[in-house]
C-alpha cells in the first residue's frame, strides 16, 4: 500500500492526496435531531443557535429536492450516508508554529506558501469543519477589523453576529440552505468598521478531507458604512470514491456606501456535489461584487445573488465555469432590484469540454414603480467537443417604465481559422486551443487578483489537456 | 323563432362532459378522441411551479363555465358573414363559428385540377385518411400544454385541411376565420396544412368574437408541414374578445431546404397562450418565428416557443416584440435546442418588450440547450420604455405626445411585420394594430 503513494502520483494530481484522519469529534453518519444536539453540544452553541439548527433540520426534511427544474443528479445524494460533523477537536490557532505538522504538509501541497502571509492580510484555513489556523496581520486588527471563524465570531461578537446571521438567506430559502442552517460549522466571520478600507484581500482555503463527509461552512461578512473589503476563497479537495457533499451559505452585508468583493475559485474533486447559497445585501450606494470561478466538482449549483435594497446600490457577478467530462456546472446569478437607480451587471462565460455540461441560470427582477434601474447580462458559452453541452435559462421580470434591462447570450466554438492561424505560427493544435480558450475568458480573468488569474490560467490549461485530437 | 339547423346540439352542454358520441366521425377517429379524453382527464392541471408555466396566471384556466357552441340564428350567421372581412384577394376561404363551418369559398378549378385539396377536416379524414392520419397531431405537445392538446383532440369536430401537392405555388393567401359567438362558448380550431416538395402557400387565420365582452374559450391546434423545398407562411391575427381564454398549440415541421415563416399577432383575449414548436428535420431548412403583441388592461399574453434543430445545417430566427400598457403582462419562454449531431446550426432568438405604463410587467425567459459544438446560437432579451429623446424630437416637430407615442410604438412593432414581406397582409395587420390603439385612447 505504502509504495503506491509515490511522488509521481502526487505530482500528476495536485490535491489528490490525503493524510491519516485524526478526528476527535465525530457526529456519526446520517442526520437526525440527535446529530443536531450533538453538534450544538460540542460547539457549545447558545440556546438560540440550537433552536435555529433544529428549525433548519425541520425545513430541510420538509422541502423536496428541486428536481422539477434542477438536475436529476441530485437524487444520487444519499443524505443518510453523510457525516455531518467532525473536527480535529482543536481550537483555532494563532500562530503558524502551533499548527499540526500533517496539516501544514497539506497546505504546502496546496501551494499556500508561508510567505504569502506577508501579502495577505490574514489567513484562515479550514481543515474539515474547524478553522485550524487563523491569523490576522497586526495592522488589520488594529483597524478594528474582525476576521475569525464563524464559531469564534458567535462567541466573541454575539451582538453583531446575531443581528445579521440568517438575515440575508433565511432558513427556508432552499433545501440546501436549510441543511446548512441545521449543521453549519466553520466558515468565516468578518466585520469591517465604518470607513475602514482593507487593502489586502482576506483569504481562506477550504478542503474536504474525510470520506463521505459534507462540509457546511457558514460565512458572514459585514462591511460597515463606507468600508471596503475583498475576501477570497479557494477550494481543492482530495478525490474519493463516494460522493461528497459541500453545501455552504455565504451572507454579505454592505451597509451604506460599503464595498464587498467576494472571490471564489472552486476546484473540488470531480465527485463532490457543490450546492452553495450565496447572497449579498447592498444598502444605499453600496456595492457587492461576486467573482465566481467553477472548475471542479461533479455538480455545482450556485447562483450568487445581490439584493439591491438602497438607492444607487450596485450588484455584479462575474462568473467563469469550466465543465469537463462528468461535470455539470449549473451556475448563474440573481439580481433583485429593490430600490431606485440600482444597477446590476452579470457577465458569465462557460466552457464545455468533452462530455461536460455548463448551464447558466439567471434571474433578474425589477419590481414595480422603481425608476432608473439598469441590468446588463451577457452570457457566452464556448463548446470544445461535439459531445459538449451548454444551456442558458434566464428569467427576467420587469415592471413599469423607467428601467432598462438587456440580456444577451451567445454560443460558439473556437474558430477553426484562429486555430489554423496559430498552427501556422508553429503552435500545436492543443496549444492553440488552450490559448484560444484563455483568450475567451481573458477579459474576465483580468479582473481577478493577480495570483488568482495566474492560477486560473494554469488550471484551464490543465483541463484542456487531452481535449483535442 | 330561430331556425334550427340539422346540427345535433340543441341544448349546449359543458365541454367537460367529454367527446360527443354523435357518430358523425369514423370509428378510428372516435377511438382517438376517447383516448385523448382519458389523457386529458389523467394529466394534472398546470401549476406555476411547472417550468413550462412559470409566471403564468394558471388560475385563469377554469374550464367549468364553458360549453359547446350552440346553433346560430340566421341573423347571427348573417352578422358573422358580414363581419368576416380580412384580405381583399384570397385563393380560398373558410369561416367557422364555434366549431361549425358556416361558409367556404372554394379554391379555383385550376388549383383543384393541380391536386390542391382544401376541405373541412371531417371530410378529409374520410376522403384522405392516410394523409390525415399521418400528420394529424403527429407532434406531441412539448411546451407544457399536453393536457390541453388532449382536450383539443378529444373535442375537435371541424377545421381546415389544406394539401398543396408537389411544385404547386398558390400565390394568393388562404384565409380562415374563427368566431366565438355567445356567452361562455368554446371553439377548438384546427388547421392541418401539408405541403409537398417545392410547394408554396400562405395561410392567414383570424380569431374573433362576435360579442366583444362575452367570456369564451378557444383551444386550437395547428399542424403545419413544410415538405422538402416548400415555402409555408402562416399568419395568425388573434383578436378574440377581451374576456376570452385562449390556448393555441402550433407545430411546424420543416423538411430539407424548406422554409417556414410564422407571424402571430396578439391583440385580444384576457389570457392567451401560444405555443410554437418548430422542428427542423432536414438540411437546409429554415424557420422564422415572428410575433407582435399589444397588451393592455389586464391582458396576459403567454408565448412559449421551441426552435428544435434536429438536423445539421439548419437555421432559425425568432423575433418577438411586445408593447405593454396598463396592467398587462407578457411572458416569453423560448428555447433553442440543438440536438446532438445537429452541427452547423445557425439559430437566433430575440424578444423585446416596450413597457408603456408603471403597472405593466414583462417576463422573459430566453433559453438555450446546445448539445452540438459546431453551432452559432445567440439570443437576446431587452425590456425598456419609449426613448425620451425620440419623443422630444417628435414634439419639436409639433406632434402631440399621444400621437408621438403611438408612432414610436407602431414603428417598434413594424419591424416584425415587415419581415413577412407581404404588403397586403402587412397592411391588414397594421389596421388591426391601429384599431387597438384607437380603443386605447377613447
Amino acid at each position: 500500500m505504502k509504495t503506491e503513494t509515490s511522488a509521481v502520483d502526487i505530482d500528476r494530481n495536485k490535491g489528490d492526496f490525503f493524510y491519516p484522519e485524526a478526528h476527535v469529534r465525530d457526529a456519526g453518519i446520517g442526520l437526525s435531531e440527535r446529530t443536531i444536539h450533538y453538534i450544538a453540544d460540542v460547539k457549545d452553541d447558545p440556546a438560540w443557535v440550537r433552536e435555529y439548527r433544529l428549525r433548519g433540520l425541520k425545513t430541510f426534511l420538509e422541502k423536496p429536492l428541486p428536481t422539477h427544474w434542477a438536475s436529476k443528479d441530485l437524487e444520487a445524494i444519499d443524505f443518510n450516508k453523510i457525516r455531518y460533523y467532525l473536527s480535529p477537536g482543536t481550537e483555532p490557532k494563532r500562530s503558524w508554529d502551533e499548527v499540526p505538522d500533517d496539516i501544514k504538509r497539506t497546505f504546502e501541497r496546496l501551494g499556500i506558501p508561508e510567505q504569502e502571509r506577508k501579502f495577505l492580510a490574514g489567513v484562515e484555513a479550514q481543515f474539515d469543519s474547524e478553522a485550524v489556523y487563523s491569523n490576522i496581520k497586526k495592522a488589520v486588527g488594529e483597524q478594528g477589523v474582525i476576521f475569525v471563524g464563524s464559531r469564534e465570531g458567535l462567541k466573541n461578537f454575539p451582538e453583531i453576529f446575531r443581528k445579521w446571521f440568517g438575515k440575508v438567506i433565511p432558513i427556508a430559502d432552499n433545501k440546501f440552505s436549510a441543511l446548512n442552517s441545521a449543521v453549519f460549522s466553520g466558515g468565516s466571520f468578518i466585520y469591517v468598521p465604518p470607513g475602514v478600507k482593507v487593502k489586502h484581500p482576506l483569504q481562506a482555503y477550504f478542503r474536504i478531507n474525510a470520506e463521505n463527509f459534507g462540509q457546511f461552512e457558514r460565512t458572514l461578512i459585514i462591511a460597515d458604512e463606507g468600508s471596503e473589503v475583498t475576501y477570497m476563497e479557494g477550494c481543492t479537495a482530495p478525490k474519493f470514491n463516494t460522493p461528497t457533499l459541500h453545501s455552504a451559505v455565504v451572507e454579505l452585508i454592505a451597509l451604506k456606501g460599503a464595498k464587498i468583493q467576494y472571490i471564489t475559485v472552486q476546484n473540488w474533486a470531480s465527485n463532490v456535489f457543490n450546492l452553495v447559497t450565496k447572497r449579498g445585501l447592498a444598502q444605499e450606494n453600496a456595492e457587492v461584487k461576486w467573482i465566481d470561478c467553477n472548475i471542479g466538482s461533479r455538480l455545482t449549483m450556485k447562483y450568487p445573488s445581490v439584493i439591491m435594497k438602497g438607492r444607487k446600490a450596485r450588484g455584479e457577478v462575474l462568473s467563469i465555469a469550466l465543465a469537463n467530462d462528468g461535470q455539470h456546472q449549473d451556475t448563474g446569478a440573481k439580481m433583485i432590484h429593490a430600490a431606485d437607480e440600482t444597477t446590476s451587471n452579470i457577465i458569465s462565460k462557460s466552457i464545455s469540454i468533452g462530455k461536460g455540461r455548463a448551464t447558466y441560470r439567471g434571474l433578474v427582477h425589477v419590481p414595480k414603480h422603481l425608476k432608473n434601474c439598469k441590468n446588463n447580462t451577457e452570457c457566452d458559452a464556448l463548446l470544445i467537443n461535439a459531445t459538449s453541452r451548454t444551456d442558458t435559462y434566464p428569467a427576467i421580470t420587469v415592471r413599469g417604465t423607467g428601467n432598462a434591462v438587456q440580456h444577451e447570450a451567445s454560443v460558439s466554438q473556437v474558430s477553426t481559422e484562429q486555430i489554423f492561424y496559430m498552427q501556422q505560427r508553429g503552435l500545436t493544435e492543443a496549444q492553440a486551443m488552450s490559448l484560444s480558450v484563455n483568450g475567451f475568458v481573458n477579459d474576465l480573468v483580468r479582473q481577478f487578483p493577480m495570483e488568482y488569474s495566474v492560477e486560473l490560467k494554469r488550471l484551464i490549461e490543465l483541463e484542456m489537456e487531452g481535449s483535442v485530437g | 323563432m330561430p331556425s334550427v339547423t340539422n346540427h345535433e346540439f340543441v341544448k349546449p352542454e359543458s365541454i367537460l362532459s367529454g367527446p360527443s358520441e354523435s357518430g358523425e366521425f369514423p370509428d378510428w377517429f372516435c377511438d382517438q378522441q376517447r383516448a385523448a379524453w382519458r389523457e386529458f382527464e389523467s394529466l394534472p392541471k398546470p401549476t406555476r411551479k411547472d417550468q413550462a408555466w412559470r409566471f403564468a396566471n394558471v388560475g385563469l384556466l377554469d374550464l367549468s363555465p364553458f360549453k359547446h357552441g350552440g346553433t346560430l340564428t340566421e341573423k347571427e350567421r348573417a352578422t358573422i358573414l358580414e363581419q368576416s372581412r380580412g384580405l381583399e384577394e384570397v385563393a380560398g376561404r373558410m369561416i367557422f363559428a364555434g366549431d361549425e363551418l358556416i361558409e367556404r369559398d372554394v379554391i379555383s378549378d385550376q388549383l383543384k385540377k393541380r391536386g390542391v385539396i382544401f376541405q373541412p377536416l371531417e371530410r378529409a379524414m374520410v376522403e384522405h385518411t392516410d394523409l390525415f392520419r399521418k400528420h394529424f397531431m403527429s407532434q406531441p405537445a412539448k411546451l407544457g400544454s399536453a393536457k390541453f392538446a388532449a382536450l383539443h383532440q378529444a373535442l375537435v369536430s371541424s377545421g381546415t385541411f389544406l394539401y398543396v401537392p408537389r411544385g404547386v405555388e398558390i400565390e394568393l393567401p388562404i384565409e380562415i376565420f374563427h368566431w366565438l359567438n355567445g356567452e361562455n362558448t368554446s371553439a377548438f380550431p384546427h388547421l392541418l396544412l401539408v405541403t409537398d416538395e417545392l410547394a408554396k402557400v400562405t395561410v392567414i387565420e383570424h380569431f374573433r368574437s362576435v360579442n366583444e365582452d362575452a367570456p369564451g374559450f378557444a383551444c386550437g391546434v395547428n399542424d403545419l408541414v413544410a415538405g422538402p423545398g416548400a415555402k409555408v407562411t402562416y399568419v395568425c391575427a388573434q383578436n378574440w374578445g377581451d374576456s376570452v381564454i385562449a390556448l393555441q398549440m402550433n407545430s411546424t415541421i420543416v423538411d430539407h431546404d424548406a422554409s417556414a415563416m410564422s407571424l402571430n399577432l396578439h391583440l385580444g383575449s384576457r389570457y392567451s397562450r401560444f405555443e410554437s414548436l418548430s422542428r427542423l428535420i432536414g438540411e437546409g431548412g429554415r424557420s422564422d418565428l415572428l410575433a407582435v403583441a399589444v397588451a393592455k388592461d389586464q391582458q396576459e399574453f403567454d408565448a412559449r416557443t421551441l426552435q428544435d434543430h434536429v438536423s445539421p445545417h439548419t437555421a432559425s430566427d425568432l423575433l418577438y416584440k411586445n408593447a405593454l400598457d396598463d396592467r398587462a403582462r407578457t411572458i416569453f419562454g423560448g428555447l433553442i435546442r440543438v440536438e446532438p449531431h445537429a452541427h452547423f446550426t445557425d439559430a437566433y432568438q430575440k424578444v423585446r418588450n416596450l413597457l408603456l405604463s408603471d403597472d405593466s410587467e414583462a417576463n422573459s425567459m430566453p433559453g438555450l440547450e446546445i448539445l452540438a459544438d459546431n453551432v452559432r446560437c445567440t439570443h437576446g432579451a431587452t425590456s425598456g420604455q419609449i426613448d425620451e429623446e425620440e419623443l422630444f424630437y417628435l414634439r419639436t416637430r409639433g406632434i402631440p405626445v399621444p400621437v408621438a407615442q403611438r408612432l414610436i410604438v407602431t414603428g417598434f412593432l413594424d419591424e416584425v411585420v415587415q419581415r413577412l414581406n407581404h404588403p397586403a397582409i402587412a397592411e391588414h395587420l397594421h389596421r388591426l394594430i391601429e384599431e387597438k390603439f384607437a380603443e386605447n385612447h377613447g
